[in-house]
């Protein structure tokens, strides 16, 4: 009598098997510096209520080249995430009709990268205008 | 059968990855680039002044919230389903792990911006 042992494939390294899988890692591990991101801004929101000095000595950290490479690596993965964001749009979201005609595609996402690159030109106009 | 609580996580999911598709990469670009190293921006935009007013408007309140608290609630749900890929299978630990994470930061962000008056 042999003993009978089940073969379980392993998982190791699944979504290197396909470039499908390799995008959809690319597109989540974003979260990642998202997190990061969020917490230098909590720190920094902490730091203001701590006062004057608390709060300089997180803007001279900013300050450093370890926080421009980091930061320099976040931007990087925010414009990937803005990409995939609305590259995935057209399955996240309801189909949507116009005319008794489904959205294509193609169309959601142009109209939410437009979006995108018109929300943060907003940014940039509005902190350039409350600055001076 | 019970109610799914999966649509408000989803919920705050979706949320925080829109603001952040459409705003981020320029707030990424003034905090960490722009203002630090005075490019395109004054150097004094984020001076302590200027932040302590900003932080003590009711826009600006909701504004940094907003940000730091979907920022946080998009990426735990991202992750919590990232380690459930990389064969992590309890589930209710994980999402109580990463939620509860933002929960906590969405917490300490607000009690401190409402802490820092008007």
């Amino acid at each position: 009598m042999s003993i009978q042992r089940p073969y379980v494939r392993s998982m190791d390294g699944w979504w290197k098997r396909n470039a499908y899988y390799v995008r959809y890692m690319a597109r989540e591990v974003t979260a990642l510096f998202v997190a990061a991101y969020a917490l230098v801004l909590l720190v920094g929101v902490v730091r203001l209520s701590q006062g004057e000095a608390a709060f300089n000595g997180w803007l001279q950290a900013l300050k450093t080249p370890l926080s421009l490479a980091f930061h320099l690596v976040v931007l990087a993965t925010f414009v990937y995430h803005t990409w995939s964001w609305f590259n995935i749009m057209p399955i996240t979201m309801p189909m949507m009709f116009i005319g008794g005609k489904r959205v294509q595609p193609g169309t959601i996402t142009r109209a939410g990268l437009a979006a995108a690159v018109v929300a943060c030109a907003a940014v940039f106009v509005i902190v350039r205008g409350i600055s001076s | 059968m019970k109610r799914s609580n999966e649509p408000i996580f989803w919920s705050l999911f979706g949320a925080g990855g829109m603001l952040a598709a459409l705003i981020g990469p320029a707030l990424v670009f003034i905090t960490g680039v722009g203002v630090p190293f005075g490019l395109f921006f004054p150097p004094d935009t984020m001076s302590y002044a200027h932040m302590l007013a900003f932080s003590q408007h009711w826009l600006g309140k909701v504004f940094l919230l907003a940000v730091i608290a979907l920022f946080m609630w998009h990426a735990a749900h991202r992750i919590a389903i990232l380690l459930h890929d990389f064969g992590v299978h309890a589930v209710a630990p994980i999402k109580f792990c990463c939620y509860g994470l933002a929960f906590l930061g969405t917490v300490i962000a607000g009690y401190t911006l409402l802490s820092l008056g008007s």
